[in-house]
């Protein structure tokens, strides 16, 4: 198993204090919960790719938040909870960026492999697993993202549509030209 | 000048989607075993999904190549004969293949679906290439990127198929099908199981001061400073350190891409029938940038215009781009 090495690298603006701030996670597992099942419900093709990995364990590090993400992609029994960092769970692989480059990749808005290259993207632990979900995942059509908005409604589509845009503001501060 | 027919990767069925709408003539793609040289975890096609597949290129007009271009063992060459017998049934316009094995097999028990030679059968002399296309009726060799655009003008003369060469992606300056190392540092094959650096060996590890070894099985490939651009794990991209270059030196090639579309133009005058996209293990971000970028270059060039070209460094290995030996051989 591996131990966190709390990657904390490229905080991106417009949130560069946020990662140090306490949050209640208890109020998100609800929610996170109901994503992670939306997800599956609309893309059950998508465990079909994972094969043995739907029972892996990852942790996803967001890196201008004060939190990550345990995720065990397993459809008969999903788990995906927001965890501290100082507290992380047994995991066998580990993801780390920041909010706009996941979801970025989450919208099929950047490839993988070139956010792994410029180290925007880093991972570590199980190679095969975290390449087995990226591919899994980049075989699902439309957005998972605008999937996950439309379950909170207007709301949830107005957070998307910001967030998209400050996704788009900070590459350009980047010079990505991508 | 020929058609300059644009060959694209799709290593899912979103990514084969994606490259057609994007304006692919010919997609090629394989299947999830050890039949194809992308044998990659979560990756290729299952049967079904390629009969889908094959369908949603033929509506709109594109092909889809079947890669079967890995070496089956001696005595094991049940899931090759499979993969070209469900292959032909479900209509794929081609097969690319490497092994002559395989080549004769498809030959003569599948002679109506078109043959194409494999950069994994390392094909780059007239008299080679000339071998397979009479022996096996192959219609189209893939050549190694170890060729100038002279010689490969200069072959065009002398064999009776066409020539696809590739313009974008990987590159890896080993003569294909022949390299070994993965083999030697992890007892799998690149050539028969399809594997080159199997993601289950590879390991990344962060040191505290934020840089990043990248290691293969027993064997660390590189070293990667906190703001350095990063590479792939294959040993042929890796960084060595010895008493020559006790700071380490990459001893066969750089993390770097091949670009050509500067040479398009030049290309398609020498005779070269198509071009191949690398990257079916890259996402649909990456297949709808690309694609497209060299759907409007082709037709551009074919236009008679100036060809616009896309900045696509930010999807190259290494954030490095090279012309390779197709602008001279001493591109290093």
């Amino acid at each position: 198993m591996l131990t966190s090495d709390l990657e904390t690298s490229r905080r991106p603006w417009p949130l560069p204090a946020l990662a140090d701030l306490p949050v209640p996670l208890l109020p998100l597992q609800p929610v996170l919960y109901r994503i992670v099942r939306r997800v599956a419900r609309l893309h059950p093709e998508l465990f079909d790719r994972l094969g043995p990995h739907q029972r892996t364990d990852f942790v996803i590090d967001l890196t201008d938040l004060p939190l990550a993400l345990h995720l065990r992609p397993n459809p008969r029994a999903l788990l995906l909870r927001a965890v501290r960092k100082d507290r992380l769970p047994p995991h066998r692989a580990h993801i780390a960026g920041d909010v706009f480059t996941l979801l970025r990749l989450l919208d099929a808005d950047v490839d993988g492999d070139a956010i792994f290259f410029s180290r925007e993207l880093v991972i570590s632990g199980d190679t095969e697993a975290v390449v087995t979900l990226r591919n899994a995942l980049d075989d699902v059509e439309g957005s998972i993202a605008e999937d996950v908005a439309k379950m909170f409604g207007a709301p949830g589509r107005f957070a998307l549509s910001q967030l998209r845009g400050l996704a788009d503001t900070n590459d350009h501060n980047d010079g990505m030209t991508e | 000048m020929t058609a300059g027919e644009l060959v694209c990767p799709a290593g899912t069925p979103a990514s084969l989607r994606t490259a057609v709408d994007a304006g692919a003539d010919s997609i090629y793609c394989g299947f999830q075993n050890a039949t194809n040289a992308r044998n990659f975890p979560g990756l290729n096609f299952t049967s079904q999904e390629l009969g889908k597949a094959v369908q949603y290129a033929h509506e709109r007009g594109s092909r889809v190549l079947l890669a079967l271009n890995t070496y089956p063992a001696a005595g094991n060459f049940d899931l090759w004969r499979d993969a070209a017998g469900l292959g032909a049934q479900l209509g794929v316009d081609a097969f690319i293949v490497a092994d002559m094995g395989v080549a004769a097999y498809i030959a003569e028990s599948h002679p109506d679906v078109r043959l194409h030679l494999s950069v994994q059968a390392a094909a780059a002399s007239p008299d080679a290439i000339r071998y397979y296309v009479r022996e096996f009726g192959v219609k189209r060799v893939v050549l190694p990127r170890i060729l100038t655009i002279p010689e490969i003008r200069e072959i065009k003369k002398e064999i009776p198929c066409e020539i696809e060469t590739f313009i974008f992606g990987n590159h890896g300056l080993m003569v294909e099908g022949r390299c070994s190392l993965t083999n030697y540092a992890t007892g799998l094959s690149t050539n028969m199981d399809g594997v080159c650096s199997p993601a289950h060996l590879v390991e990344y590890r962060r040191d505290p001061d934020g840089s990043m070894s990248s290691r293969l099985g027993p064997f660390t490939i590189d070293r990667f400073d906190p703001q350095e651009s990063a590479g792939y794990p294959t040993i042929c991209k890796g960084r060595y350190c010895n008493e020559a270059h006790p700071e380490g030196y990459y001893a066969f090639e750089e993390p770097i891409s091949l670009n050509l579309s500067r040479l398009l133009p030049e290309l398609m005058d020498a005779g070269v029938n198509a071009f191949k996209i690398e990257g079916r293990q890259r996402s649909r971000a990456y297949v709808k940038k690309v694609v497209a970028a060299f759907r409007a270059a082709v037709d551009d060039i074919r236009a008679g215009r100036a060809p616009a070209l896309a900045d696509l460094a930010a999807l190259t290995e290494g954030q490095k781009q090279t012309e390779g030996a197709f602008q001279t051989k001493k591109w290093r």
